[in-house]
């Protein structure tokens, strides 16, 4: 049998996810301590996280004109009122900030002939961000302080007396568990993509919009581990470029494409312009019988199809390389639309961990930010980077001199893991299973092809499979790190599909068209402008639903 | 969508193994870049990036529509060359600097 070699760390600020938000803080923090900083990081910090690709543009800025409080404005009008005023305010705050230490480090941004910035619309600003990544892992690389253990899978958390004190986690190539002490830790592990069927369930069923790879680790440690959760019912649902899956935001605002039906309508003031809005009227109209819909881009010049294509290298090159191959540029031939598999995630929407103002979660010591942490939407790239700071920043305010011993934990979860491992495991089990999970999530919980629309009868038939399903998962065995990795990802992935479903229920009305479709609640209720927290119960097996009420900017909220 | 990775012009450096984060990719019991699960690509391309020896090409797959066309890149201080061999023939190469921003 496969051993799994124990090995000891500690630190003093454990970031877990070296993405947008954990590359961010690990930087802050360094500036204002010399205190030792670990960084685990599942793949390499160089290309890790959402923005492995690139970015083509920065969605969160305060122009000049705006302010702060315009963007906490527009934010909640976007999220229909299920935003924390407090969060999204101190992160608005330092937008601007954020993005000059990026333009410090190496970032391309366009500048207007007077040096200010260009800005694309009301909050964003054009870039160069192909590269933004190996940027900030530069950046971090020359922090002596900082320790990056790269290809590490943190998986749970060490808690005692509801005190952060470190993690596990278990090597991907190498047959190691490791054991980390920390004084404080900040989950930036991202969100969550794969719980449901995707749009190209086939060879390129990976072709998504969130990376695949964010597995929901961080949320499923946090509800294992009784932190309270928010907002997971608000999922988010991309609009994309058919079959590439790529952003729609560069063909709709830079070159001002009108979404239209197979008639050639401009369908989308029909039904409001909001995020779910969009979505939701290119759902109605196929089912209407008006699809496919479009980005209108026929007629936009040659030099634009030419400056489309290279803005599309820098952040998703599958577009151009469709483009080019089909022979058919966005000059000549709309765009085809279509709404992506359901995800979870924080940067995008509310949900993630309930924080505080410092983006502590309800377990001392440990933070949260960037897709992880809830309650504030829109935050984008820039959003992320002020709340990795936020969260250094009070981490380091946290730090206690003395370790908190982990405990003699690690003897049981090294067996644990070790009877998992097996040298005649069939290694494509966990892929059956994971498209089972899939499957289960977008028939009976709202996915694509149920047009996002559930009920509480469908949301109970897909809790009882998930929950047959783990008990089978639970049963699976890997025969490397690598397959134990997967069975790992595939576990925190089911629950968070169960407390997704939890969330689902709880809210009864629809506040979010598109995302959202609550088939025995189709309207908005005044009674739901609350948040639906969650807290999982280990010894019931249970999700305990929380109502609070709705907490607005300039309020101090406190667990 | 995934990679085809050219054996014959592997140098067996690891960087697109290192790049990949979706940990994907490994060297394989001759040396060679290998990804025993394509099917679980991104589409990112950063293995594509850091191939110094040109020995990956991204493709889209034919679920997704793809025609058959690759793409490779070539770094040169800080242009990136993106060469895309057309499915019926011919090259088209696209330059961009990474020292300009998008125009959208």
């Amino acid at each position: 049998m496969l051993k799994l070699q124990v090995k000891r760390l500690s630190t003093d600020f454990l970031i877990i996810g070296g993405g947008t938000a954990g590359a961010y803080a690990a930087l802050t923090f360094c500036e204002h301590s010399d205190k030792r900083v670990l960084i685990a990081e599942k793949a390499n910090i160089k290309r890790s996280g959402c923005l492995a690709a690139g970015v083509n543009a920065l969605n969160a800025y305060i122009v000049p004109g705006k302010t702060p409080q315009d963007y906490v404005d527009y934010a909640r009008g976007d999220a229909h009122s299920i935003v924390r005023g407090d969060l999204l305010l101190t992160m608005a705050e330092g937008l601007n900030r954020v993005t000059h230490k990026l333009e410090e480090l190496g970032l391309t941004i366009l500048k207007n002939p007077d040096g200010s910035y260009a800005a694309r619309g009301n909050r964003n600003l054009k870039i160069n961000g192909e590269n933004i990544k190996p940027i900030l892992a530069g950046a971090v690389s020359k922090e002596p302080q900082i320790s990056v253990l790269n290809r590490v899978s943190v998986f749970e958390y060490i808690v005692r007396e509801n005190r952060i004190c470190g993690a596990y986690a278990v090597g991907v190539d190498e047959p190691s568990l490791y054991v980390i002490s920390a004084k404080a830790v900040l989950c930036a592990a991202g969100g969550a993509a794969g719980l449901y069927k995707p749009n190209n369930p086939g060879f390129s069923r990976h072709k998504m919009w969130y990376p695949p790879f964010n597995t929901g680790a961080a949320c499923a440690m946090g509800i294992r581990a009784g932190a309270e959760m928010t907002t997971l019912e608000m999922r988010f649902i991309a609009l994309r470029c058919k079959d590439t899956i790529a952003p729609t935001g560069t063909l709709a605002q830079g070159v001002g494409a009108k979404q239209i039906n197979s008639l050639g309508e401009v369908y989308e003031q029909k039904y409001g312009v909001t995020t779910s809005q969009r979505l939701y009227g290119t759902v109605v109209e196929n089912l209407e019988g008006r699809g496919p819909c479009y980005l209108r881009t026929a007629g936009i010049s040659r030099q634009q199809d030419e400056d489309l294509q290279k803005a599309y290298l820098n952040m998703a090159p599958s577009q151009t390389l469709r483009w080019i191959e089909s022979g058919g540029p966005p000059s000549e031939q709309n765009v085809e639309i279509e709404g992506t598999e359901p995800y979870i995630t924080g940067g995008h929407t509310a949900s993630g961990y309930w924080v505080d103002a410092n983006r502590e979660t309800t377990i001392r010591g440990l933070f949260a930010a960037g897709d992880a942490a809830g309650g504030c939407p829109q935050k984008y790239v820039t959003g992320a980077f002020v709340e990795g700071e936020i969260a250094a920043k009070a981490a380091l305010k946290y730090l206690g001199d003395e370790l908190t011993d982990p405990g003699d934990g690690a003897d049981s979860v090294k067996a644990l893991l070790e009877a998992r491992l097996d040298a005649a495991a069939d290694s494509d089990e966990i892929d059956r299973l994971e498209e089972e999970m899939q499957s289960i999530m977008d028939e009976y919980a709202g996915g694509i092809s149920r047009h996002y629309r559930y009920s509480e009868e469908s949301l109970k038939t897909a809790e009882e499979k998930i929950r047959a399903l783990t008990d089978r998962v639970n049963l699976t065995k890997a025969r490397d790190t690598r397959g134990l990795v997967y069975i790992l990802e595939l576990t925190e992935r089911l629950i968070l599909c169960r407390a997704l479903i939890a969330h689902l229920l709880a809210r009864k009305e629809t506040r979010w068209r598109g995302f959202a479709e609550n088939t025995d609640y189709p309207d908005t209720s005044e009674d739901f402008l609350k948040y639906v927290n969650s807290r999982f119960n280990p010894h019931t097996d249970e999700f305990e639903i929380i109502f609070r009420d709705l907490v607005a900017e300039g309020e101090i909220y406190e667990h | 969508m995934s990679i085809e990775i050219n054996r014959e012009a592997c140098a067996g450096c690891g960087a697109c193994s290192e790049a990949c984060p979706g940990s994907l990719l490994l060297l394989d019991e001759k040396g060679k870049a290998a990804i025993p699960k394509p099917e679980r690509c991104w589409g990112c391309v950063s293995c594509v990036k850091e191939c110094p020896a040109r020995a990956i090409e991204f493709f889209l797959g034919a679920d997704m529509g793809g025609r058959g066309g690759r793409m490779s890149v070539r770094r040169e201080a800080s242009m990136l060359h993106w060469d895309i061999r057309k499915p019926g023939g011919g090259l088209k190469t696209i330059t961009v600097d990474s020292g300009d921003a998008n125009k959208y």
